[in-house]
């Protein structure tokens, strides 16, 4: 199965990149950007076949190494 | 007290460390590749600075997983002591070692450049040759310095006396100039509860001689190696 695991920075947890790519988006006329959060995108290719087990080992490989949870939070897609 | 120094892939202040710790101990301390597992006759675990693993997911990431921090969480457990510089520092928080993180710097700029430090409390084994409230100057170099930790860690560190230096102007002021990086409370360093282990962001190694500029961060040394 195929899991994706996105970690975005908290919300409160200051963005500077975030901050970064709008000021440069505003320097491109680009208008109505109310905020830019920038994050990563981890995908997994797992042998597991259970939608379920696999949920729950890339939401455990989440916690142990893909996401610092002092500053990150994460969501995982399963397919 | 006879020292170690773990070298991780990407990582590339060893040698300076080296320097500084043997300057002061006149002991050659000991190069501990990150797959070792054995840290006898080791007391003091130097963690350098650099980009180990090519700072590939987050900084220290990598390194804070790998066999030698296993080794490395014992030889704390049994009380023993620990520095960790720059990226030392953010491999201490990314293994659970030190609370909070090193967050990308406010300015979103790679800061190398010389800062003053204040010496928090003087009576730990690392800053026993300074004097508590004294500022010393120590070099910057890196990019993500901005400390941070939720707003209940940050009031246990400053109650329990854990902030070991602050970012200030050269008089001991910890103005907002100052905290070129953006840490949380101005905070540019820590220690554990039980004060053995230290992290800090600048690298008081690179002013141990007077022919490197100055000599402020050799009293750091010259305590370690008397302890």
């Amino acid at each position: 199965m195929k899991a994706t695991v996105t970690v975005m920075l908290k919300t409160g947890v200051l963005d500077p990149q975030g901050k970064a790519i709008a000021h440069a988006l505003g320097t491109l006329g680009f208008t109505g950007v109310n905020d830019v959060r920038a994050g990563k995108v981890i995908e997994l290719d797992l042998t597991e076949t259970d939608p379920g087990k696999a949920r729950a080992a890339a939401e455990d490989m989440a916690r142990k190494l893909l996401a610092n949870g002092v500053i990150e939070s994460f969501r995982v897609a399963v397919e | 007290m006879k020292a170690g120094i773990v070298v991780f892939p990407g990582i590339n202040r060893e040698r300076d460390m080296a320097i500084a710790l043997e300057r002061s101990s006149g002991v050659k301390p000991r190069m501990i590749w990150h797959k070792e597992t054995d840290l006898s006759g080791i007391d003091l675990v130097v963690i350098p600075g650099g980009f180990s693993f090519g700072d590939y997911l987050r900084c220290g990431a990598m390194a804070a997983r790998s066999p030698v921090m296993r080794a490395i969480q014992d030889h704390a457990a049994r009380g023993g002591y620990i520095l960790g510089v720059c990226n030392g520092f953010q491999i201490l928080t990314e293994a659970g070692m030190l609370p909070g993180a090193l967050l990308r710097n406010a300015s979103l700029r790679f800061l190398s450049m010389d800062c003053h430090l204040r010496v928090e409390r003087a009576d730990t084994t690392f800053t026993a040759r300074y004097q508590r409230g004294q500022t010393f100057r120590a070099v910057m170099a890196h990019g993500d310095g901005n400390y941070i930790a939720d707003t209940d860690t940050l009031d246990r560190l400053e109650g329990g006396n854990l902030i070991a230096f602050r970012y200030a102007d050269a008089a001991g002021e910890a103005t907002p100039d100052a905290n070129r990086n953006g840490s949380a409370r101005a905070i540019a360093g820590i220690y554990s509860p039980n004060l053995r282990v230290l992290g800090l962001m600048p690298h008081p190694e690179d002013l141990v001689d007077p022919l490197m500029g100055g000599a402020d961060g050799k009293p750091l040394f010259d305590a370690l190696a008397a302890a």
